[in-house]
């Protein structure tokens, strides 16, 4: 059986090997601590083994997380300069290889929905061949694997670095911000350690009058999104509201389907993304890269599409989760 | 009710725009102490958070494919398609757009677009141009209005494309959250298929908002002056 451990120690690989090449890199002003956080979330994701299995204690990787955040946060990560092609010999290589240049990347998905729903069902000598729960997790690692040699193929590249390198420049391009999305996910589970989503559950039951599932339903999703309005981001406002009300009340108490409620409630959430300008790379970026002079303009051709959304995200699980 | 504090705290970081790093571990520790945790506790919660949510980062195994691609063109070859669609309206164009984008990112291909990759290079100029070709130079203010809604078409591509792909970020955040905490087994597919409507209603609205982007520019730029730069600028284009 093929375990999803196994996959999470090809990804700390990676971020071990481009850390190393980070550490050489003369041309980053700050390559030494470009090169301890992006080591250190490699060791991290080797460690986690143990921790998910409860052989070894949580409070170091606790300790290494806190240290990320403190490289991240006082901006001592930087960037090296690209060692890449020159805009003129990629307009060459696109016109020569077309749209063969899509193949690889339409490559990982494809493998990734396969693995999801026909390989899960394959067993050898009574064990299924993908670790069961992770074949979703299993699937994207093998449409990455294949998605890569399918790219050296097309673009009839040889040096296994090359692609290292280009995926380190992207890495470095996102920077910090990649650690994010998980820290929220970790915020999230220290809410819930700490009862936040119990005492926002407690508020609206006094709101909220009993067995009313649509204005149930109306508080989640619109609860979604004020959160997200508020913290900037649907994923540390889902695991409150979700505590809060849509696990609680709307699954537990009303029987919702939990994907429909769950899979609606996130969307939700993305439209509070829509409108707030602390989400501030989708709505303030691009402002500032078009040059405008209103910089909340991408927020008020937004507005209306995502007041919209939100009912109908409302009449979707309305309609479907029960 | 004291542990609301912590989200107090996150409000008040953003809001203050502080390092959101910094913002989200300050207000993660401030909470575990107001909920009385010891300080072994709270490292102990951070590790565990993080163990059970490296599934959200699992997407850097995509990225030196995407790397080796983009070296090769990959970017300029996108362009190169989106190019033969050049001859649009604004409103259609950018509703062309919208539904490329949703279903690219509704594959995976979350990183072909975005407001540096393809709005400024190609969407918003080839907006402006087709609104141009119709009306002559456009007043400042119409301009503003149609790169908003170039960049407006981006996100909600995105955003309501990328769920229904099952090993995105958000998909995988909901599982392991769900999963974890309630000891319950959802799948990502059941996930994503249900992502599935509100992206047709996306599609929808959003679409539909475009699309009456071009009556509103026809009512604005039809006004005396606007109408007859717009001839001028057509005879001037068929001189060439």
């Amino acid at each position: 059986m093929i375990k999803a451990e196994w996959f999470y120690w090809l990804v700390g690989a990676v971020f071990l090997a481009m850390a190393a090449q980070m550490a050489v890199d003369r041309s980053n002003p700050k390559r030494l601590g470009s090169a301890a956080f992006w080591g250190l979330l490699g060791g991290c994701f080797f460690y986690s083994s143990w921790v998910v299995e409860k052989k070894a204690p949580a409070e170091p990787l606790g300790v290494a997380v806190l240290a990320m955040v403190c490289l991240g946060g006082f901006q001592l990560t930087g960037r090296g300069v690209p060692n890449t092609t020159t805009p003129e010999q990629r307009t060459a290589t696109a016109a020569r290889l077309g749209s063969k240049l899509f193949v690889p990347a339409l490559t990982i998905p494809l493998v990734a929905v396969v693995c999801a729903s026909a390989v899960k069902h394959w067993h050898i000598g009574g064990e299924p061949v993908l670790e069961e729960g992770s074949e979703t997790i299993l699937g994207l690692g093998f449409g990455a694997i294949a998605g890569l040699l399918v790219a050296m193929v097309v673009v009839r590249e040889r040096r296994p670095s090359v692609p290292l390198h280009a995926g380190r420049s992207l890495l470095e391009s996102m920077g910090w911000a990649l650690l994010l999305p998980q820290l929220l996910a970790v915020l999230g589970s220290i809410f819930q350690v700490a009862g936040v989503g119990t005492q926002v559950g407690k508020i609206t039951e006094q709101l909220l009058p009993d067995g009313q599932k649509y204005i149930a339903v109306a508080v989640y999703c619109v609860g979604m999104a004020l959160f997200t309005i508020i913290m900037g981001n649907a994923f540390a406002a889902f695991p409150v509201m979700t505590a809060a009300i849509g696990w609680p009340v709307l699954i537990q108490q009303m029987h919702g389907d939990p994907p429909v409620v769950l899979a609606v409630g996130m969307l939700a959430g993305f439209c509070g993304t829509l409108v707030t300008p602390m989400a501030a790379n989708f709505n303030l970026v691009p402002a500032a890269l078009l040059e405008l002079k209103d910089q909340y303009g991408p927020i008020k051709a937004q507005i209306p599409t995502a007041g919209a959304l939100l009912v109908c995200n409302i009449a979707i699980i309305s309609l479907f989760a029960f | 009710m004291i542990v609301l504090l912590g989200v107090l705290v996150v409000i008040l970081g953003f809001a203050t725009r502080r390092n959101p790093l910094l913002v989200v571990g300050v207000a993660g520790i401030a909470t575990g102490l107001l909920a009385k945790l010891s300080p072994q506790e709270i490292l102990a919660a951070f590790g565990d958070g993080f163990a059970s949510s490296r599934s959200v980062t699992i997407f850097v195994i995509t990225l030196p494919v995407i790397g080796l691609l983009e070296r090769n063109g990959l970017q300029e070859q996108a362009r190169t398609l989106i190019g033969r669609l050049g001859k649009l309206t604004t409103g259609r164009f950018l509703a062309l757009y919208l539904a490329l984008r949703q279903l690219t990112a509704a594959l995976g291909l979350t990183s072909i677009g975005g407001p540096a990759q393809s709005v400024r290079p190609m969407v918003a100029p080839m907006a402006e141009g087709a609104a141009e070709r119709r009306h002559g130079p456009l007043p400042e203010r119409v301009r503003e209005r149609v790169r908003s809604y170039s960049a407006s078409a981006d996100t909600v591509g995105l955003f309501f494309g990328e769920d229904c792909f099952l090993a995105i970020g958000s998909i995988l955040l909901i599982t392991g959250f769900v999963n974890t905490t309630y000891h319950t087994h959802l799948e990502p597919l059941q996930l994503a298929l249900w992502a599935i409507p509100t992206a047709v209603c996306a599609f929808l609205i959003h679409g539909f908002r475009l699309l009456r982007l071009d009556r509103s520019l026809d009512h604005d730029l039809a006004a005396p002056g606007g109408r007859s730069a717009a001839e001028g600028s057509r005879t001037a284009e068929e001189a060439k």
